[in-house]
């Protein structure tokens, strides 16, 4: 679990660090570029890539488990009663019980539950999953010894450092897109330990629906969020895209450790 | 005697040769670079063997570094294609829904100075009218977000999953 409480750093330290040697590892799981980068006197250690290993292995699982697109995912299977409660992933439930929970911290700004017109409200997680998953696959990259680590999925990244660096503060400079000019990075946060998520209509459209009234947002610009953890930035991002000023609000008196941005 | 002579030195080149073959199977799919001087040489091998070509989907460039290691052991490859600062890294080949992707930059001092698209799904008309326009924002894209010192881009979801993650690669190359 990630501790440090201050996620924002606008200035590096200099000379703080041993001379670290960097390592990228890519992969494509749950239809996104995953990518993790790792600092390290050693860069390359055979543990570290036995961990970034481990790290695709809990995504591909979570994907197995949440996806969408998958008709044998055990989400979908649940949902077209192929399977049991009982029978399905316990991190199903950990899922359920966290989606709860954020529809709750956030006022329900953010909602996995999609009601239809028809009968049942669908369930769909995919909004929590996704940062869920990747602060997951990175506790497997916090148990190398003397690394840094910084684990972008599709523009939510988490980042942190291994065993045995908890003096050392080293800086990701993170760019968050122009959602006006794809081409031009707008602003750049340093982030040393925590989590970034953007939400934003840039990229897929009007992608994320306001639960209280079930229509899609359709406006420019995006909202980032920074904090301790990535997937309560991603919750909160996605909160602060539906309504800007209220989730402001309801972030600084519920998890003041988190900053909004919005571009 | 003369013969088993022979055969003893064909024993021991065989085991170097097999030694000098280096793992590719460290990481199935995964690109995974040491130092960026290991790979530029990387690069400038699967440049050299053929150029664009790479037809299969995955791990297309360890594939070809690998051969081309095995067929010809002794050498250390002359860096045809870097010159004095520029570099040219080639990124995975991306299979997405719609068909392969593949991106290839050239980096001149920490800088990406041009993206070209190796490869791009041109099934049919529709694919072909989304790409004409999508691939040069994309290209120049690549060329004008970069800022010399960013680790990684935080933005919405991307749509184009499979440029972004080739283009990624090839910057996860360059330690951009």
């Amino acid at each position: 679990m990630i501790t440090a409480e201050i996620p924002v750093r606008r200035h590096t330290q200099p000379g703080a660090l041993p001379v670290l040697g960097r390592k990228a590892f890519v992969e494509q799981v749950m239809g996104l570029p995953i990518s993790i980068h790792v600092r390290a006197t050693e860069p390359t250690s055979p543990d570290i890539a036995a961990a970034a290993d481990r790290a695709f292995a809990h995504l591909r699982l979570a994907d197995r488990i949440f996806s969408t697109w998958r008709s044998d995912s055990d989400l979908l299977r649940l949902q077209h009663g192929e399977l049991a409660v009982d029978d399905a992933h316990p991190w199903l439930a950990e899922v359920v019980e966290l989606c709860l929970e954020a529809e709750e911290r956030t006022d329900g700004l953010f909602r996995a539950w999609r009601s239809r017109e028809s009968g049942r409200p669908v369930f769909d997680p995919t909004g929590l999953v996704k940062g869920w998953a990747v602060v997951g696959a990175a506790a497997h990259l916090e148990t190398v010894p003397d690394i840094a680590w910084c684990l972008g999925a599709g523009g939510d990244i988490a980042v942190g450092v291994g065993r045995g660096m908890h003096d050392v503060d080293p800086v990701w400079r993170i760019g968050i897109e122009d959602p006006r000019d794809r081409r031009q990075v707008t602003d750049v946060v340093t982030l040393s330990r925590g989590g970034i998520a953007t939400s934003g209509a840039a990229a897929r459209g009007a992608h994320v629906s306001d639960p209280r009234t079930g229509r899609g947002i359709d406006r420019a610009g995006s909202v980032t969020v920074t904090g301790p953890d990535l997937m309560w930035a991603d919750v909160w991002a996605t909160a602060a895209w539906v309504d800007p000023t209220e989730a402001a609000r309801l972030l600084a008196s519920r998890d003041p450790a988190f900053r909004l941005l919005t571009h | 005697m003369r013969r088993i002579t022979y055969w003893l030195l064909s024993t021991v080149s065989a085991l170097v040769l097999l030694f000098s073959y280096h793992t590719s199977t460290s990481a199935k799919a995964a690109t995974s670079i040491s130092t960026p001087a290991a790979q530029a040489d990387t690069d400038t091998t699967a440049t050299a063997s053929g150029t664009s070509g790479t037809g299969s989907a995955s791990g297309a460039t360890s594939d070809t570094s690998a051969s081309s290691t095995a067929t010809t052991p002794s050498t250390t490859t002359t860096p045809s294609t870097t010159t004095a600062a520029a570099t040219i890294y080639d990124g995975d080949v991306i299979s997405t829904r719609y068909g392969n992707v593949q991106v290839q930059i050239t980096v001149e001092n920490g800088k990406i100075t041009k993206s070209i698209v190796l490869q791009v799904p041109w099934s049919n008309g529709k694919d072909q009218q989304i790409n004409s326009r999508a691939v040069p924002t994309l290209n120049s894209e690549a060329v004008a977000s970069q800022s010399s010192s960013i680790d990684m881009v935080s933005g919405a979801t991307y749509t184009s999953e499979g440029y972004i993650q080739s283009l990624q690669s090839a910057i996860d190359q360059a330690h951009l």
